[in-house]
């Protein structure tokens, strides 16, 4: 279970730039449930993924992680507990590395490294069964460098890499967005499979309120470092963005004005 | 031409700038670490082992205390940047500054003579090898071992947690990497090998010197280039065999420049040629692509 309570974070304090990007945020998230994110430009979600990560420090407030105060800990402290997938298909993998060598990273997340040799015999079966599972025929291309890859194989490969080795919380950052439409609809798959499948709780950050609803159990809408609104279960079903959008009118009184979210 | 003495003095100093260039790849190419430590690191290593061997020490221990020497200048260059947020760049060149007083320090003069002293290279001169045979032999063992130890490290975990700091920083620390800690491990590692080619460079010459850093980042660097340029460096042992490599191929260079007489070169010119070598090995890559891209632009 992972908990934030009244996360509050302002960038830039006392120069003209001042930020408040999270203002008193506060989200349970329950073991088993794949939680969509969704808000306009500026309303706190990559802040609010980053802060989960341990990739920024919040100001106030204290977030847990299966029973662990993770607030004041480093990324690489929190990484055994939180798997992440980032917006940029590069940045999950080490493009002059071998596809072997960024799964022999990643089966090691959050455990310590020793000098026995990094790409072992034992791994190679789970390597290329979950390889092939993405149907990419990248099990045949183990020593491939990552940087022969396109965006979207790279990022399929990232998800594999953050469901390989079991976390708390899998953290998904617009994942799908820098991806051209096919492509983006794969991988969104693959992540519902994944998180199914393997029964993860996950948090994904996502620009469209279509998407939203149709992935997941459960939307929390984000709007100026706030939850303002946060559906699940028999309130979600049969719900669609124009619903959405009604709700967040009602709860702030205020019109969606963010043209990408409405037609994403 | 170059004499038999002369050629195997080149591919003996090849073979030290080799280690040089070995401690350059982990912090240029593998962390991404501009690292100009190495021109205190060197002397420093040099120092260190001189002062302990005319002290009366076992050479090898001597070498062993420079290399950790040298280990310890690395540190102090990444914990600048690590910890105190200092730039990479400044923050070896702040180190190496102050190694110039440390080294003066450690041997008390300018420099010191190892002539009639017992190095690693005595014992050896037993075997029945020419003299400027001897060196050459040694520091090939040397250079191998080196090569297979950083060649099995990098494929270990650690290793590999190493490189993935480098290529990628942020990926490293999501997949729990503290790469603070690397880029200190792997700065440490790189100076300590260029201490360890300081050590046998001051043995193999018989003396060590305080300005005898000055240019060997650059120097190692044109290994590391020129050695690229020769060896495609695709995977890391082809890397560190490149190292050695452009060390010696640099060290000929170098010879065959000196030894020209028609060019009208002379000693004092080296660091001119350096320089004028290091821009060719970098630019030339970029000339044949360039040209390549043409012609293939004018075919289509």
């Amino acid at each position: 279970m992972i908990s934030a309570t009244d996360l509050r974070l302002t960038f830039g304090r006392g120069t003209p730039l001042e930020n408040p990007a999270l203002r008193g945020m506060s989200l349970t998230v329950n073991q088993g449930e794949f939680v969509t994110v969704i808000g306009s430009n500026g309303a706190g979600k990559s802040t609010f993924l980053n802060a989960l990560a341990g990739e920024v420090l919040v100001d106030s407030g204290q977030i847990i992680v299966d029973n662990l105060d993770v607030t004041k800990l480093p990324t690489h402290k929190r990484a055994g507990r939180v798997a992440r997938v980032f917006q940029d298909p590069l940045a999950g993998t080490c493009e002059g590395l071998s596809i072997e060598e960024n799964l022999a990273l990643a089966i090691k997340r959050g455990q310590r490294r020793g000098l026995t040799s990094a790409v072992k015999k034992q791994y190679m079966e789970k390597f290329r069964d979950s390889l092939s599972s993405l149907n990419l025929g990248l099990e045949k291309r183990l020593g491939d460098k990552m940087g022969l890859l396109s965006g979207g194989q790279r990022q399929a490969v990232s998800l594999l890499m953050a469901s390989l080795t079991p976390s708390s919380i899998l953290l998904l950052d617009e994942h799908t967005a820098a991806l051209d439409p096919k492509t983006a609809a794969f991988v969104l798959e693959l992540t519902t499979k994944i998180i199914e499948e393997q029964k993860l709780t996950a948090l994904m950050v996502t620009h469209s309120m279509k998407q939203a609803l149709e992935v997941g159990s459960r939307t929390v809408m984000l709007h100026q470092g706030q939850v303002v609104f946060d559906i699940v279960g028999k309130d979600r079903e049969g719900l669609e963005v124009k619903d959405l959008l009604g709700l967040f009118e009602k709860q702030r009184g205020l019109e969606v004005d963010d043209d990408s979210l409405l037609l994403g | 031409m170059l004499s038999n003495i002369a050629l195997y003095g080149a591919i003996e100093t090849g073979l030290i700038y080799g280690l040089v260039a070995f401690g350059i790849y982990l912090s240029f190419r593998v962390l991404d670490f501009p690292d100009l430590t190495v021109d205190g690191s060197f002397p420093l290593g040099a120092a260190v082992a001189a002062v302990l061997i005319i002290e009366g020490w076992n050479p090898w221990l001597a070498t062993g205390c420079a290399v950790m020497a040298g280990m310890a200048a690395g540190a102090v260059t990444a914990l600048l940047n690590v910890k105190l947020n200092i730039l990479n760049l400044l923050a070896s060149i702040l180190t190496m500054i102050a190694l110039y007083s440390v080294n003066l320090r450690i041997m008390g003069r300018p420099n010191v003579a190892l002539l009639t002293e017992e190095t690693v290279l005595t014992p050896w001169y037993d075997l029945d090898l020419a003299y400027h045979q001897v060196p050459v032999l040694l520091f090939v063992i040397v250079v191998f071992v080196a090569l297979i130890l950083l060649w099995r490290f990098m494929k270990s975990e650690t290793g590999l947690a190493m490189r993935a700091t480098g290529a990628n920083a942020r990926m490293a620390r999501a997949q729990g990497i503290a790469t603070g800690a690397m880029i200190v491990l792997g700065v440490a590692v790189s100076n300590g090998l260029v201490g360890l080619a300081g050590a046998l460079f001051a043995q193999s010459q018989g003396a060590a010197d305080v300005t005898m850093g000055v240019g060997v980042i650059v120097i190692g660097l044109a290994s590391l280039i020129g050695g690229e340029a020769v060896v495609t460096p695709s995977t890391v042992v082809r890397a560190l065999i490149a190292c050695v490599v452009g060390a010696i191929i640099y060290r000929l260079a170098i010879a065959f420049a000196l030894n020209a007489d028609f060019l009208g070169l002379q000693a004092q010119d080296l660091n001119l040629i350096t320089a004028v070598l290091v821009t060719l090995a970098i630019v030339l890559p970029g000339v044949r692509s360039s040209i390549a891209g043409k012609l293939s632009r004018s075919k289509a």
